[in-house]
């Protein structure tokens, strides 16, 4: 294993471990431990729940571009993209089912939906993308996997196993398996579409909460998982694998295209910004100053605007030529997407439509003044290491650069007949 | 049948009583209140006013609440009462959002006592069996008084008699000829959740 992914390892361990005793205590004594209550009912948790979501949603419509609408620029980074899509998405939901109050009730809302409420809608999108992805990867891979098994060892034992009896390619296999992939890529672009802009819209449809219910949240929701997701993705691509080089081209193009997304997304913040202060409405205005003026001001300038969209939007302009500049400053855009987050969720309590009604009691889990507790941000560095954990593991297992990991892999998308739907490429 | 609440705010001293009332009969633990007395005050000196403002579910005939709830947990029951079933709620806390007059509480907790140097009283150890940790709770209009032909805690207990509770469709009801001389107020109608708990005078 390459020494940059031991790295990886080593910092999940430690991110991991260090957030065992937060998740024992989560285990152990429920929610007594944590900061929010009834005046803000959703906090730490779901904010990285959505961040995550967003990271996912972005890397599946990244690998969508190769499989999908036959982007053969992106085509070596394809599996890598799938599979950072699948590890997001399942610590999105991790960090979801931390946070409700009867953890093992979840599966209810598959067996008794309420079609009316969009959550039901994300559990059931969620269920779809997550199939998708498994089968995605599987289909992508398992010609490989078949393929490794004669190698031995512990990784072709299991690779044999997962190949569930594929045989290692006949020269058609291959092509018919490409040509499940982009119906399964098909299917789930929409189901993307449909899960992230669903989620701007958990929010954006409660009329109670002047702040998030806006039209613009969904397609804000779109762009900040396309940015951030491609972010990820080109960090992960020149931070761990771009050893010698070899991947500088898609590194140099995904940069473009991450600057591209982030400056979509500034014009967005601009425009929500700008039209939310304007009006004296103290039911818009309060939660943009709560961002920016209030003790989390920080995340705000620093994270969100600072970290995530300008400071990346100026440098990846600036050093558009070196992947290693290229992939330091998604890392930063990808930190920095963690303010964006917070500031979508938190200050929507900012505001009541009722004033003062939270301070008719002196109670804490009533109050409105949250600021995360020691065991919530431990649950976070556990729920991230075990991320990274499992994605070095993943690193390892599955072949996610092709068979011969570096090295360019052979012309497969002539091969499935998807040549014709390639995008001509302006060098 | 629809039971509705009239509030009359001329009449309301402020004196928390139906909160208190409310805590006795649902034995609602620390850091949950389904009734609640927002006392605040408007004007500025010399002209400056205390103010009382009683809230509790409204009980909206098309409730943001329900329509929220991913599970369908959350239900209206005969009357147009708004419930929660505690075995379908899985404690995400979307209603809470979703109900813009924060009638909902999250109650994550094991329910603790009151007074911890003494552990759970008798009282407190029967009550607390219908607050189980990780669920959503609210006002039920007392249902289960409802259901023995009594009145509300907080209606049966206000000394001043500020809250006048009956159903909202019978024209004959001391509630529905409030509401239809005096035109009562619910809060925050342009959000079209037709509450059924209304305020007389001025707040």
């Amino acid at each position: 294993m390459r020494r940059r992914l031991w790295i990886a390892l080593a910092l999940g361990l430690l991110f991991g471990l260090g957030g065992l005793a937060g998740l024992i205590d989560r285990f152990g004594n429920g929610h007594i431990n944590a900061n929010y209550g009834s005046g803000v009912p959703w906090a730490l948790w779901v904010v990285f729940y959505i961040y995550f979501i967003g990271l996912s949603a972005g890397a599946f419509l990244i690998s969508s571009l190769v499989y999908v609408f036959g982007v053969r620029r992106f085509e070596r980074v394809g599996r890598l993209a799938v599979f950072t899509a699948l590890i997001c998405l399942i610590t999105a939901l991790s960090f979801i089912w931390l946070d409700l109050g009867h953890m093992f009730r979840a599966y209810r809302t598959i067996l008794n939906p309420n079609f009316r409420s969009p959550m039901a809608w994300m559990i059931w999108l969620y269920s779809g993308y997550f199939l998708i992805l498994l089968g995605e990867g599987w289909f992508l891979m398992r010609r490989d996997f078949a393929a490794m098994r004669a190698q031995g060892g512990v990784r072709g034992r299991l690779l044999g196993v997962l190949a569930f009896g594929t045989r290692p390619d006949t020269g058609q296999g291959q092509a018919r398996d490409l040509r499940v992939v982009r119906v399964l890529g098909t299917i789930g672009v929409p189901l993307a579409v449909a899960f992230h802009g669903g989620v701007g819209a958990l929010f954006a449809v409660l009329a109670s909460r002047p702040y998030w219910n806006t039209g613009l949240f969904p397609v804000m929701f779109l762009i900040s998982a396309l940015a951030s997701g491609g972010a990820l993705l080109t960090a992960i691509t020149q931070l761990l694998f771009n050893r010698d080089g070899s991947f500088d081209d898609e590194v140099r193009s995904l940069g473009r295209l991450v600057l591209l997304l982030l400056f979509v997304d500034v014009i967005m913040e601009i425009a929500e910004i700008l039209i939310s202060l304007y009006p004296s409405s103290p039911a818009h205005r309060a939660p943009f100053e709560e961002q920016m003026f209030g003790p989390y001001w920080w995340t705000f300038w620093i994270l969100g605007l600072g970290m995530a969209l300008v400071g990346p939007s100026i440098g990846l302009f600036v050093a558009r030529r070196s992947p290693r500049w290229i992939g330091l400053l998604s890392l930063v855009a990808v930190i920095g997407f963690v303010g964006v987050r917070w500031n979508i969720v938190l200050p929507g309590y900012a505001n009541e439509l009722i004033p003062g009604l939270n301070m008719a009691y002196a109670e804490t889990k009533l109050s409105l003044a949250y600021s995360p507790a020691n065991m919530e941000w431990l649950v976070v560095s556990g729920a991230i290491g075990a991320a990274l954990v499992f994605f070095v593991a993943g690193a390892w297992l599955f072949p996610l650069l092709g068979r011969e990991q570096g090295k360019k892999v052979e012309d497969t998308l002539s091969t499935a007949g998807l040549a014709d739907l390639a995008v001509k490429e302006v060098e | 049948m629809r039971y509705g609440l009239v509030i009359d705010l001329g009449r309301c001293t402020g004196c928390g009583a139906c909160a208190v009332a409310c805590k006795g009969e649902n034995a609602t633990p620390p850091g949950v209140f389904w009734s609640r007395v927002h006392i605040y005050e408007t004007g500025t000196y010399p002209h400056a006013k205390l103010r009382f403002l009683p809230t509790l579910c409204m009980h909206c005939d098309e409730p943001a609440c329900e329509k929220a709830c991913p599970t369908g947990a959350t239900w209206v029951r005969h009357g147009g009462i708004v419930m929660v079933n505690n075995e379908q709620c899985i404690g995400c806390g979307y209603c809470v959002w979703a109900c813009p007059y924060q009638a909902r509480a999250l109650n994550r907790e094991e329910a603790r006592p009151y007074h911890p140097a003494h552990g759970c009283t008798p009282f407190e150890k029967l009550g607390y069996v219908a607050h189980a940790k990780g669920l959503i709770e609210k006002c039920t209009f007392c249902a289960h008084l409802l259901d023995r032909g009594e009145q509300p805690a907080c209606v049966a207990t206000c000394p001043s008699r500020a809250r006048i509770f009956g159903d909202l469709d019978d024209p004959e009801s001391e509630v529905a000829r409030l509401i239809a001389e005096r035109h009562p107020r619910a809060r925050l109608p342009e959000l079209e959740t037709r509450p059924k708990v209304f305020y007389l005078g001025g707040c």
